[in-house]
């Protein structure tokens, strides 16, 4: 019989206008990896704050280890065995990895911290567990992935029977998250029981033993990781079907709407990032551009829309050059930019859903008159269109856009870019961190837009959605396009080997398997 | 802090009216220990500032600098930028005004008063634009350079008013401006001039600027998020600059006010610290122009009514220097307010 080391009781949890936990009924079973998958705002990430003390349940209970406890705050969860690493990291940068980790819990001699004896420790735990991490660096010198590991470390050092980790692959790369795996692996083995959120399935399937599934506050089900698949999983996530491919006839391209040529940018260290870099994009067509994060590809699609300069080449827009443009004139000539990270370049958090609708286009007609002041009524009606055709809810423009959830904030996003009926597309990173109905949202909308003849080009760290979307996939490896494939020729190995720096000739011809591993 | 709210709503107002309410019961403490009945000591305050016409005359000639300066502030912090250079703002553009206002007698006022006005205010737009540019082009903080360059305004002005432009009298002033530089008085016998109009047509530009206007868009839209506003096509750096201007312009305006409507002529060092005031008045009115009104009032009160009270009751007049510091300490610390006043709490 199988033991439960938690327990959660009909746990309800009310905000004000949303149910956010609907009497939820769970168990975790002691040594196990269980996943917690729902798309955004099903109430997943409450549930386990829930657990972790961060909020109180307004009725049901929470049995650990067989009794029944009240976790008034974080600091009680701690102290009965609960660990929790969040998707925004609470570290202090200027500290060292080791302070870090026994902040609070130092070690000490008459008052003194014992670092040596801290460093050891620390050092100790990660071999331990292979958290593969220098424990005298300091946190602001480490990357995300790393901080990561600290915070694991955190738990860890803290002595963690149950360890919640909320989304912790929305921030890592591939090559991270395989790293993340294994110590999740090695975690189980050492007898840890881990809580897995996330909202991809993929993953879910890899990792996790059993699934549990949540929808609008309420549990679907729970599954054995064996006995479901993607369909089902997706099929309980979202209520409906789910298409996994977009629908799409064949492209038909037309004429070049851009070309770049021999393109070299520098990123912001002065290193060379984009290294001599040529592409061209027809109307109707969608050029997709896979790569592991940090090849080159921001500091391209930076340069192409006109928010760093590039050392040398050109960017020919119908034939006219455009890379010494600012951004404003770049767009003014029919360029949408889906910018990678919509809450450090795309939005601005603090104002309306309708200003944000307005950004780059704030200057132009009908949004000014008398070319000084705001055409209110204008931009309302823009937004009230906008937030209709896009579905962007709550349905007010006038809602400060902080406030919305992720997936409706990049609506917003899109609607803004898409509406202005672009000759050329640039999409980055356009569906992170959002659930599967707005991922099949977007992009059906990026193939509208194709279909109405804009270029397309798409920029993307997703595999599935590289392929699912492109009539063209160019890869990028250390700055370089080392290969352009049709859509034909691309399969997820052969890709995974160019991206990871294999040789094109090769790849060419038959790949073994297991070469995308290493 | 929260330097940036888009509008006052009663969820805003919490913070600043606590703070008050706050620093009143702590300086409450210092009445008792001077030996004075509280009751008795702020009573004093408030008549002698709120309670007859003369005295809220007095009281809003008391805040009209405040206002200036505290607008001033408040519309560098809406593009992100601390302002700590009111102070020498005001000094070059007292200066400014002081030297059309001596010269030029035989303009007619309408051409005068504007023309001594306009040259305080294109004086403190253009100190404020040093650092302005410093900040947008070399990354320099706005900070450290903002405060230099009070210092070069003091010894600046120092020159000027001991050497040449000294007045005629033993003391380091100008002569008196002509008339016709004058802002007049309106509420004799006190020192209420019309800068106080200009004040308030000062509180509904900045308004209009930052809320109705594409330009206001871009430079909150730079404070809020700049990386946002470079994507948008918004030139950060023109925008960095062109607030530095508006807001040196709008501080310099309590230099011209003293000048033209209180004194009549440029004093040296005349100024108890108007600009480093109109960073309190700034944070107290959240940035806000309203707000800024209603601070800039309160703390030209508590000047009429501390005078009084020092004069009336055992209390000191420093006991307001003391209210004062903390309102500051308190609305720094909105945390701690907003949990001795609690509202209902969101989810």
């Amino acid at each position: 019989m199988v033991e439960n080391i938690l327990e959660l009781s009909h746990i309800t949890k009310r905000f004000p206008g949303v149910v956010a936990n609907d009497d939820i009924s769970l168990g975790i079973r002691k040594g196990e990896i269980h996943a917690l998958v729902g798309e955004n705002g099903s109430g997943k990430s409450t549930l386990m704050s829930i657990v972790y003390g961060l909020y109180q349940a307004d009725a049901g209970e929470i049995i650990f280890k067989g009794v029944p406890v009240r976790i008034g705050d974080p600091r009680t969860a701690i102290e009965l065995g609960l660990g929790m690493v969040f998707q925004h990291f609470m570290l202090v940068d200027t500290l060292t990895v080791t302070e870090n980790v026994i902040l609070h819990a130092e070690p000490h001699n008459w008052g003194f911290v014992d670092y040596k004896r801290a460093v050891s420790g620390v050092e100790e735990l990660a071999t331990a567990y292979g958290l593969r991490v220098d424990a005298r660096a300091r946190v602001a010198d480490i990357s995300v992935g790393q901080e990561q590991r600290v915070e694991i470390l955190k738990a860890l050092y803290r002595q963690a029977e149950v360890l919640i980790l909320d989304e912790p692959t929305a921030v890592l790369t591939p090559q991270e998250t395989e790293e993340l795996f294994q110590v999740m692996n090695n975690l189980r083995e050492q007898g840890t029981t881990i809580v897995f959120i996330t909202h991809k399935i993929k993953e879910v399937l890899t990792i996790s033993d059993r699934v549990s599934v949540l929808r609008r506050g309420k549990l679907v089900g729970t599954r054995n990781t064996a006995e479901t698949g993607q369909r089902e999983l997706a099929e309980m996530m979202v209520g409906r079907e789910v298409l996994l491919r977009v629908k799409k006839e064949p492209a038909k391209p037309a004429e070049t709407v851009v070309s770049v040529a021999g393109l070299q940018v520098r990123d912001r260290r002065g290193m060379p990032a984009v290294k001599d870099v040529s592409l061209e994009l027809r109307r109707g067509e969608v050029l997709g551009i896979a790569g592991v994060e940090g090849n080159g590809q921001q500091e391209l699609v930076e340069a192409i829309t006109g928010l760093t300069t590039p050392d040398t080449g050109q960017v020919l827009l119908r034939g006219e050059p455009i890379q010494a443009l600012s951004p404003m004139k770049i767009k003014r000539r029919g360029v949408s930019y889906i910018p990678e990270d919509r809450h450090k370049r795309g939005l601005i958090l603090e104002y309306s859903v309708a200003d944000n609708l307005i950004l780059g286009l704030h200057s132009d007609p009908p949004f000014v008159e008398r070319y000084l002041f705001r055409n209110e009524r204008q931009i309302k009606a823009h937004a009230a269109r906008l937030v209709e055709s896009y579905d962007v809810r709550p349905p007010n423009p006038d809602q400060i856009i902080r406030t919305l959830s992720g997936g409706n904030q990049q609506k917003v996003v899109v609607a803004r870019e898409f509406s202005r009926s672009p000759e050329f597309l640039v999409c980055s990173q356009p569906t992170r961190g959002l659930d599967i109905g707005a991922i099949e949202f977007i992009h059906q909308e990026i193939i509208r837009q194709r279909d109405q003849g804009t270029g397309v080009l798409l920029v993307s760290a997703e595999l599935d959605e590289i392929l699912s979307l492109s009539d063209r996939i160019a890869v990028m490896f250390d700055g370089r396009i080392v290969a352009v494939l049709s859509i034909d020729e691309a399969d997820e190995q052969r890709l995974g080997y160019l991206m990871l720096g294999g040789d094109p000739q090769q790849a060419a011809g038959e790949i073994e398997s297991g070469v995308t591993a290493k | 802090m929260e330097l940036q709210q888009s509008s006052l709503s009663s969820r805003n107002l919490l913070v600043p009216l606590g703070s008050v309410i706050l620093a009143l019961l702590v300086g409450a403490v210092f009445v008792l220990i001077a030996g004075e009945n509280p009751i008795t000591a702020y009573r004093v305050l408030f008549v002698e500032s709120f309670g007859s016409v003369r005295s809220i005359a007095t009281t809003l000639q008391r805040a009209t600098p405040l206002i200036f300066t505290g607008l001033g502030v408040a519309f560098a912090f809406r593009c992100g930028l601390f302002n700590i250079g009111a102070e020498g703002q005001l000094y070059v553009g007292a200066i400014a005004a002081a030297i059309v206002g001596v010269s030029f007698g035989d303009l007619p006022r309408v051409i005068h008063l504007p023309m001594a006005v306009a040259a305080g205010m294109a004086a403190g737009g253009i100190w404020a634009a040093v650092p302005g540019i410093l900040k947008a082009k070399l990354g320099v903080h706005e900070v450290i350079n903002t405060i230099m360059m009070n210092f070069v305004a003091y010894y600046l002005t120092d020159f000027l008013v001991t050497g040449p432009f000294h007045g005629g009298r033993w003391a380091p002033e100008t002569d008196r401006v002509f008339p016709t530089a004058a802002l007049e008085r309106i509420f004799l016998p006190t020192r209420l001039n019309s800068g106080i109009i200009l004040a308030v047509v000062a509180i509904v530009v900045v308004y209009v600027i930052l809320w109705k206007t594409k330009t206001g868009y871009e430079i909150r839209a730079v404070g809020f998020n700049p990386g946002a506003a470079e994507y948008g096509g918004i030139s950060v750096a023109r925008n960095m600059v062109l607030a530095m201007v508006i807001s040196g312009a709008v501080a310099s305006l309590a230099g011209v006010e003293q000048v033209l409507g209180v004194h009549g002529r440029f004093i040296q060092r005349f100024s108890p610290d108007l600009g480093f005031m109109g960073i309190a008045v700034a944070l107290l009115g959240k940035n806000h122009p309203v707000g800024v009104f209603f601070a800039a009032v309160l703390f030209g009160a508590l000047r009429t009514g501390g005078a009084a009270m020092d004069r009336l009751t055992d209390v000191p007049r420093e006991l307001i220097v003391i209210i004062q510091a903390m309102i500051i300490m308190f609305v720094a610390a909105d945390e701690l307010i907003r949990r001795l006043f609690p509202k209902k709490r969101k989810g």
